[in-house]
């Protein structure tokens, strides 16, 4: 229990931020809005360093509780509070969007103190999906964040913006609405809107395998899954660099954090008795993606499919079962994936920013031997492509290692499928650094290129230490989510009909 | 209660209207010669503005009160469901004048008669909403409609807004008499006019055989349409959209807000006050309307290209939503839910009224002198031209579509609630699905807003008052779906204290 409102400060001071960042108007302000927002989205991330100086990881209860009833008449609370499993998010979410906000620095020059004000709100926005636990809440906040991302996607994105953000909302949108019957039913059985109420509510398997469904809709979604990640690669593509990064290394988690706290604990036995369906998914997106991935031409769709073949890990690790309760290595795995994937996604994003800010084209062909004319950032590049590979001592490689170490055990078979992923990662990472970065130069605007300034810089510097740090000293952070990971396994094997 | 000595006091609103507008139309008739339009209309705006602030007043009060009263013989109720509805009526209509002042005076149509038949239309509405006999629920209804018979027409050589006004007026009288042919059965079946009377003796009446079961469930089918008629939901939504398009915009608000919540009250105190005994009955055709309802109205939607028409297809699913709420009540001949579930009616269609009223209110700020924004391409653009009034626009769809942080979320969650409780949870999947069709047409207008550039850079014109309105009321919207609370909670008593 903690009596300050370090939660609510985490959700709303962006929020509000963003909302003051919006009122600076026009462009002839554009100066004072960037500076604005900076200093917000700095404030965001200091609020978030109580989370992780404080936190006690070794209990898996919730902590920096916050509780107060806000509509009566459906016994809806205003209650937040973090475990191991979602804590980390908070002080991630406020990081990248330290990282937008400066991305979107120069290469931002119409209705900036919109753009900017979109970015802070979504942030507060995905930090109170990560801190809900009233059904509600958690609704409320995971269903807002598509106006924001409709917007900066629709605005300021490329040529063919407009079909992307419709169909991001659509997608969605419909995936959640059924998600919206779901809980609307658990509030109706249980009396309340409190999620760890509905943890040790009893269902009927039928009940759960129907509530199963409608979570799965969204969240699959949302994380993608294949057959319904037809949407990530259109919103990547057309996305600004912002959009891209935020989408990659936050609202992807949303889902799969979705996962954690619904699924698996309110519908523990359709969890059980689903979870051959959702290996298969997940690993139809790990091989068949991971190949997609390697075909595409344009720099953008091929991280994003990549993102796809991440995420898939991620599912893999959450649903391997032994003994009734989920490999608890395998869940850790894929948590860490998911913190890992934000860092390198957003990074590799960027990367394909800096280059589309100077060249302003994505595809793979016109571009060859950047290294020449831009040492600096093709170090950077080359790393982060090794870290989405799978290399070890990058962040990456610790996720996807606990996740085959996790299916090994599970079934041979399911890890000889994952452990592909190495292959293909490396195969498309770095093949695409190949034609990018070495080789001769290609062409005269290659030759021109500038090496990266002080601002771009910093942002890969700070991602570069991010992860490489989580790829040599990854105990931290399975720390922190340890107990809560137990409890979750333990709370799973036990049958709720 | 004696009939001995009338006691007026529960019908003091009403009457204290009917004074206002007796006096309106005095001023009207006999402002001096002299004496300049302009301030002819200011006099009359404000007398108008006057009287709903009394009247509200009045009602405000009444509300406070908790206790049910009768008049004229128990012709007529206040308890506090009419109290709610009838200040949500009053704020409908005073927000409408608010905004229209500006529109009608630039086309020449702010003359005195906008002002009485909106109020006589009120008036109408307000004897509807506590009525407690059939006569009593006719003549309000026959009042508000006439009145808004003609206010359609208002703008006479337009030939469109007079197509409007003799199409509403022939399928409205149809409805009416649809409406009294069933309510004639029922008299027939129970003898009585008295709706809260009618309830015991329906049930003798089901008593009594099979002949006067038919003879009430054939009434009831009659009245049902002709209530269906005055909500406008599949099949009877014919008149919506070419109404919605025809009338001026203003009229449109008119047409399209308060009388919404005397027909919310129309079919609460007919069906739930006076039918109960048969609600499984008329629960099952609510139900087939709110599906038909949910899937024209949203389906016939996207095709539109003018926005008035958009809208008027989008309340006839909005209409769907709201009967879905009204057919949750009874399960199993079990009144347990009741209360929660026509509250989170209730709740849908203040919703409803608050968000119709912002977004054609909308309609009216983007329109100036010989212009009309009612075509969907009107609003591309709205972000570079004003950004406060597309952020404003951008809630209103947000808050149709149902995404949080809006209100029009909440009132979603509740009826969708009500119905999975009353277990009919395929409805409430139907209801989400055709609600995800729905988001597409809003998503459209802002898009028109944000991602496109605008055809029209004229500034807009409209004047500071309404401005405020428009702000306060988009951020009504947000603001009640940030703390909704405190008026979900009245809804629901509020049902409770009138079942």
């Amino acid at each position: 229990m903690q009596s300050f409102p370090i939660l609510t400060l985490c959700i709303w001071a962006p929020i509000i931020g963003g909302l003051l960042v919006m009122a600076t108007g026009g462009d002839k302000n554009a100066k004072l809005a960037r500076n604005l927002a900076l200093l917000f989205s700095l404030a965001s991330l200091a609020v978030t360093l109580p989370l992780l100086l404080d936190f006690n990881s070794s209990t898996a209860g919730f902590q920096f509780v916050e509780r107060s009833v806000w509509v009566e008449r459906f016994h809806i609370e205003y209650y937040l509070g973090v475990d191991g499993i979602s804590m980390l998010f908070v002080p991630l979410t406020a990081f990248i969007t330290v990282l937008v906000v400066l991305a979107g620095w120069e290469v931002i020059d119409t209705r900036v103190s919109q753009y900017m004000g979109a970015f802070l709100i979504l942030s507060g926005l995905m930090v109170g999906v990560f801190c809900a636990l009233d059904g509600a809440l958690f609704y409320f906040f995971f269903e807002a964040t598509l106006i924001p991302m409709y917007v900066i996607i629709g605005v300021w994105g490329g040529q063919n913006r407009v079909y992307a953000a419709f169909k991001f909302f659509l997608y969605t949108l419909a995936g959640s609405l059924l998600t919206l019957v779901a809980i609307v039913y658990l509030y109706t059985k249980s009396g309340s809107f409190d999620i760890t109420a509905w943890h040790n509510l009893p269902l009927s398997l039928t009940e759960q395998k129907y509530i199963f469904v409608a979570f799965l809709l969204a969240f699959a979604a949302k994380v993608p899954m294949w057959p319904v990640h037809t949407w990530l690669p259109d919103a990547h593509v057309q996305a600004p660099t912002g959009g891209s990064v935020v989408l990659a290394a936050i609202m992807l988690k949303l889902g799969a954090y979705g996962f954690l706290r619904f699924s698996l604990p309110i519908a523990p036995d359709a969890s059980r008795d689903l979870a051959g369906l959702m290996i298969a998914l997940s690993l139809i997106a790990v091989v068949y993606i991971g190949l997609v991935a390697l075909v595409q031409a344009d720099m953008k769709k091929l991280v994003a499919y990549s993102s796809i073949a991440h995420m898939g890990f991620v599912t893999l690790g959450f649903f391997m079962f032994k003994d009734g309760s989920p490999i608890g290595m395998a869940v850790e795995g894929g948590i860490v994936q998911m913190i890992s994937h934000g860092f390198i996604s957003g990074a590799m994003f960027l990367c394909i920013g800096v280059l589309y800010d100077r060249m302003h084209t994505r595809e793979i062909s016109d571009y060859g031997g950047v290294v020449n004319t831009m040492p600096k950032f093709a170090a950077f590049a080359v790393l982060f492509a090794m870290a989405n590979s799978g290399l070890p001592a990058t962040s990456g490689f610790v996720g996807e290692f606990m996740v085959i170490l996790g299916a090994v055990k599970f079934n041979f078979w399911v890890a000889f499928f994952a452990a592909t992923t190495l292959i293909f990662g490396a195969a498309y990472s770095l093949w695409m650094v190949k034609r990018v970065y070495f080789g001769d130069i290609a062409n005269d605007h290659v030759r021109h290129l500038k090496d990266i300034g002080a601002r771009e810089f910093t942002i890969l510097a700070l991602l570069a230490i991010a992860v490489l740090y989580m790829g040599i000293n990854p105990k931290p952070f399975t720390d922190v989510m340890h107990a809560s990971v137990n409890e979750l396994a333990q709370h799973v094997a036990k049958s709720k009909i | 209660m004696t009939a001995t000595t009338p006691n007026l006091i529960p019908a003091y609103p009403e009457l204290l209207l009917f004074g206002m507008i007796a006096l309106i139309m005095l001023v009207d008739a006999f402002w001096p010669k002299a004496g300049t339009a302009e301030n002819k209309g200011r006099a009359l705006f404000w007398l108008s503005i006057i009287a709903l602030a009394l009247t509200g007043a009045l009602s405000l009060a009444m509300l406070g009160a908790a206790d049910r009263s009768y008049a004229f013989t128990n012709m007529f109720v206040v308890d506090q469901m009419a109290n709610l509805l009838k200040i949500g009526a009053y704020v409908c209509v005073g927000i409408t004048f608010v905004y229209s002042r500006r529109y009608m005076a630039e086309r020449g149509l702010l003359s005195g008669e906008f002002y009485h038949l909106s109020l006589f239309a009120l008036l109408g509405g307000m004897i509807m909403i506590s009525a407690n006999n059939f006569l009593t629920l006719y003549l309000g209804l026959e009042l508000m409609s006439l009145s808004l018979y003609a206010m359609i027409a208002l703008n006479r050589d337009s030939v469109i807004s007079t197509e409007a006004a003799i199409k509403y007026f022939v399928l409205g009288a149809l409805a009416s008499g649809l409406l009294l042919y069933g309510l004639s059965m029922m008299y027939g079946a129970s003898g009585t006019l008295d709706i809260a009377g009618n309830t015991t003796t329906i049930a003798k009446a089901l008593a009594d055989g099979v002949a006067k079961r038919n003879m009430v469930l054939f009434g009831l089918v009659f009245a049902v349409a002709g209530l269906a008629f005055k909500l406008g939901v599949v099949p009877f939504h014919m008149w919506i959209p070419d109404v919605y398009h025809g009338a001026p915009t203003p009229v449109t608000l008119m047409v399209g807000s308060a009388p919404k919540l005397a027909a919310f009250a129309m079919m609460v105190r007919l069906l739930v006050n006076g039918l109960s005994h048969v609600a499984a009955d008329w629960q099952e055709m609510l139900v087939i309307m709110a599906v038909l309802s949910l899937a024209l109205g949203n389906l016939g939607a996207i095709a539109q290209t003018n926005i008035k028409r958009m809208l008027a297809y989008s309340t006839i699913s909005h209409m769907g939503f709201v009967l879905l709420g009204l057919a949750s009540g009874v399960v199993d001949g079990n009144r347990l839910n009741a209360a929660d579930a026509y509250g989170s009616a209730l709740f849908y269609i203040l919703t409803y009224t608050l968000t119709t009223l912002a977004s054609f209110g909308m309609v009216i700020l983007l329109s100036r002198k010989g212009f009309e924004a009612d075509k969907l391409e009107d609003f591309k653009g709205l972000n570079s031209r004003n950004p406060w009034y597309a952020l404003l626009m951008l809630i209103i769809m947000f808050s149709l579509t149902g995404i949080p942080p809006t209100m029009g979320f909440y009132a979603k969650l509740a009826v969708l609630q009500a119905a999975v409780a009353a277990h009919m949870t395929w409805l409430a999947v139907v209801a989400v699905v055709f609600s995800l069709i729905g988001a597409f047409y809003y998503l459209r207008v802002v898009k028109l807003m944000y991602f496109d550039e605008p055809l029209d850079h004229e500034p807009l014109v409209a004047d500071a008052a309404s401005r405020t309105l428009l702000s306060l009321n988009g951020a009504a919207l947000l603001l009640l779906g940030l703390l909704p609370g405190g008026l979900m909670g009245l809804c629901v008593v509020v049902m409770r204290t009138s079942l």
